[in-house]
């Protein structure tokens, strides 16, 4: 297929930082461990949420040094346990399911922010540096009150 | 070629155009209310909820307005530029598509209203909406399939009839358009009809929701392509007439199109970035392939101002820039259009941003992501679609544009461009501030976070309520070429240039193409699918939440 010198340097040029943009997207993928969420980190019966440890108790508790491990069930329409405190410079390690549709899972200002699907825990980590009140909030419609659906994890 | 159109033919695509705008109406005055009760200016009568507007909102806009506009653009096209007559079976096929998309409609729409159905045009499992819901959108697609078997059909019959021939290139691209939406929604329909029918009516107890998920985003992200390509055929075909240009090359052209038929459907996992139950290899390499429409979007982007700048400097435009000047910036049928090719450009530039694997976390189901697509689909292809009717109709009717119509039109772009940016512009920076989408209006406890949002979600009913101003002026425009002069209106076809090289026979081998297309599909999905079909998660009741 016959193509204009020009268009030629132009695709050239539009193609060569498209390789540059994917490679830094998989480095940073597989090479620095910054993946979205991954597969089957553990299954549950979407059913038998509060029957199932740990999530028959949803809990924040310590687990190291300045870690902390947080246990929540998103359901309609609320979280599990509420409200939560840390203090400043921890990193929580937050593990969540939903015991009845899907939800979303967003602390504003970080980055945290992840799907909450029936059957499946969704795992996410983030280290707050900074006190403050932070709002945790659903961001996948999932009904009639589904604005209302939030918590707080409190740093001080 | 004729000069004048078919008037069988235009019947039918009056009906479709009429049944487009219609929706757009309805879902204009869904999307105005839904904007204000969402700044806090308003709180609708009990009986209506914020949730069964933004429902209708979405279906009426993002599938009627676009589906029913493009099957009628592209049957006036096909009868135009492949024997100035749509075949009776085609005719047939488009006519018995058009009412079942139109029963399946009508029934969606009493179900919504119903609250029987407030599950939003995703309709995620396992919120159950009640199963007619999922049968009106079977029976859309099932007419939508027909609409499209027709033009196949047809484009088949023209090329028997025209051995040897190169097929026109409108033809062609309807033909890749439709090619594109018959692939792509099997996985909608596999999910109503397998999973979702079935679960809604009782007959089975439990649904794989990654699953249906899957199948649902296998079909929608092609669908945002199925909007695009028409505009595409706008500004590759009729936009070089209309300026009294040529087609830059229809090689190219064509070569475009095969593209996004690669490229738009084994992406959907795009969309699902954020959720577990997929392995993050294969989100990033549909992440990549994703990626891919960037070669057929530059390609465009540079025809496109290739054939600006040729049919300028044949005009005596000076200057690196000069070809700019004799565009014609004061007719409608450019303006509009031009005015989508020019808001693409940011549009496709955050459609990268949402596709970037880890970076999507920042805008994920954020008020960003609303204000990504309010440009792409409700900006480029809508401003197109309006471009479009103010030549087609009066193709159609036998009428001409009169200058007030013109002029009414220009302005009517005016006030689409203002609201959009105004509304666009605040859905993308409160989303960056961590606004969800979809969600009603709340401060949550008057949480300083929230707060800090609501001027923008006052900006973002500003911007609707001058948007809803702009589809009343674009149906008052409708109805009133209705009744525009008599006369003579050409269908403006462009031509290739005469420098352009002859188009390459391999451009018609759909044999390969739809296999290069099925491969592709069957790299990116068969082991996340298998994974899904596999894995011992138990499925989910349904749930009916609102």
């Amino acid at each position: 297929m016959h193509m204009h010198r020009l268009e030629k340097v132009w695709l050239s040029i539009g193609v060569s930082m498209l390789a540059v943009f994917l490679l830094i997207l998989g480095v940073m993928t597989f090479g620095q461990g910054m993946a979205p969420p991954n597969k089957h980190v553990n299954h549950i019966d979407p059913t038998k949420v509060s029957e199932t440890a740990p999530f028959d108790q949803p809990q924040i508790k310590q687990i190291g040094d300045n870690e902390y491990e947080a246990v929540m069930v998103a359901y309609a329409f609320g979280y599990d346990p509420t409200p939560m405190e840390v203090p400043v410079g921890s990193k929580v390690n937050f593990k969540v399911t939903s015991s009845d549709v899907v939800h979303g899972f967003q602390i504003p200002k970080t980055n945290v922010n992840v799907m909450v699907t029936p059957g499946e825990i969704s795992e996410v980590s983030h280290t707050f540096d900074k006190p403050g009140e932070y709002l945790i909030i659903c961001n996948e419609y999932c009904g009639i009150s589904h604005e209302m659906m939030k918590t707080t994890l409190v740093v001080k | 070629m004729n000069t004048t159109f078919d008037r069988k033919d235009g019947r039918l695509v009056l009906a479709h155009i009429f049944f487009a705008f219609g929706a757009l109406l309805i879902g204009g005055i869904a999307g105005m209310l839904q904007g204000m009760v969402k700044g806090g200016t308003i709180t609708l009568p009990a009986n209506i909820g914020y949730y069964e507007l933004l429902t209708a909102h979405g279906v009426l806009m993002a599938l009627i307005f676009t589906t029913y506009f493009i099957i009628g653009f592209l049957y006036s096209g096909v009868s135009q530029s492949m024997g100035g007559s749509l075949l009776p079976l085609t005719k047939r096929l488009g006519w018995i598509g058009y009412i079942l998309m139109s029963i399946g409609t009508l029934i969606g729409v009493v179900v919504i209203l119903l609250g029987k159905a407030s599950v939003l045009y995703t309709f995620y499992a396992p919120m159950k909406a009640s199963p007619y819901f999922y049968i009106a959108l079977a029976l859309v697609v099932i007419g939508s399939w027909l609409s499209g078997f027709g033009i196949f059909y047809h484009y088949a019959k023209w090329r028997k009839s025209n051995k040897g021939k190169l097929s026109p290139l409108f033809g062609f691209m309807s033909v890749i358009t439709m090619l594109l939406w018959q692939i792509a929604t099997i996985g909608v329909a596999l999910e109503v009809v397998v999973q979702l029918i079935p679960w809604s009516f009782g007959w089975v107890d439990t649904i794989n929701v990654v699953l249906s998920r899957t199948l649902f985003w296998f079909f929608g992200h092609p669908l945002v392509y199925f909007w695009l390509l028409p505009a595409y055929m706008c500004w590759y075909v009729i936009i070089p007439k209309i300026i009294g240009g040529k087609i830059f090359s229809d090689s190219l052209a064509r070569m475009s199109f095969i593209l996004f038929l690669f490229f738009s459907i084994p992406v959907g996992l795009h969309h699902q970035l954020m959720e577990p139950g997929v392995n993050h290899f294969w989100k990033y390499l549909q992440v990549t392939l994703t990626f891919m429409v960037v070669i057929p979007s530059l390609m465009t982007a540079f025809s496109l101002f290739a054939t600006f700048e040729l049919n300028g400097r044949s005009k005596g435009a000076k200057g690196l820039f000069g070809w700019v000047k004799v565009l014609p910036w004061g007719d409608v049928r450019f303006f509009a259009p031009f005015m989508g090719m020019l808001i693409f450009i940011p549009a496709g530039a955050g459609g990268l941003i949402n596709a970037s694997n880890q970076m999507n976390a920042v805008v994920h189901n954020t008020l960003w992501v609303t204000g990504h697509f309010h440009l792409t689909v409700a900006t480029s292809v809508a401003l197109t679609f309006f471009g479009i009717i103010y030549w087609l109709i009066p193709v159609i009717t036998g009428r001409v544009l009169t200058p007030r119509m013109n002029r009414l039109g220009i302005i009517q772009t005016l006030i689409w461009c203002i609201g959009m940016f105004i509304m666009s512009g605040s859905m993308h920076t409160v989303g960056l501030l961590g606004s969800p989408r979809r969600t009603a209006y709340n401060t949550y406890d008057d949480h300083p976070d929230a707060i800090l949002w609501m001027p923008y979600h006052v900006a973002m009913a500003v911007g609707g309520i001058i948007l809803f101003i702009g589809v009343l002026l674009i149906i008052y425009n409708l109805i009133s070429m209705m009744r525009a002069p008599k006369g003579n209106t050409e269908y403006p076809i462009g031509e290739v240039a005469e420098e352009a090289a002859p188009t390459p026979r391999y451009m018609e081998n759909w044999k390969l193409w739809i296999t290069i297309t099925v491969i592709l599909i069957l790299v990116a999905y068969t082991i996340p699918i298998l994974d899904m079909l596999n894995n011992s998660t138990p499925g989910s009741p349904g749930y009916v939440t609102w």
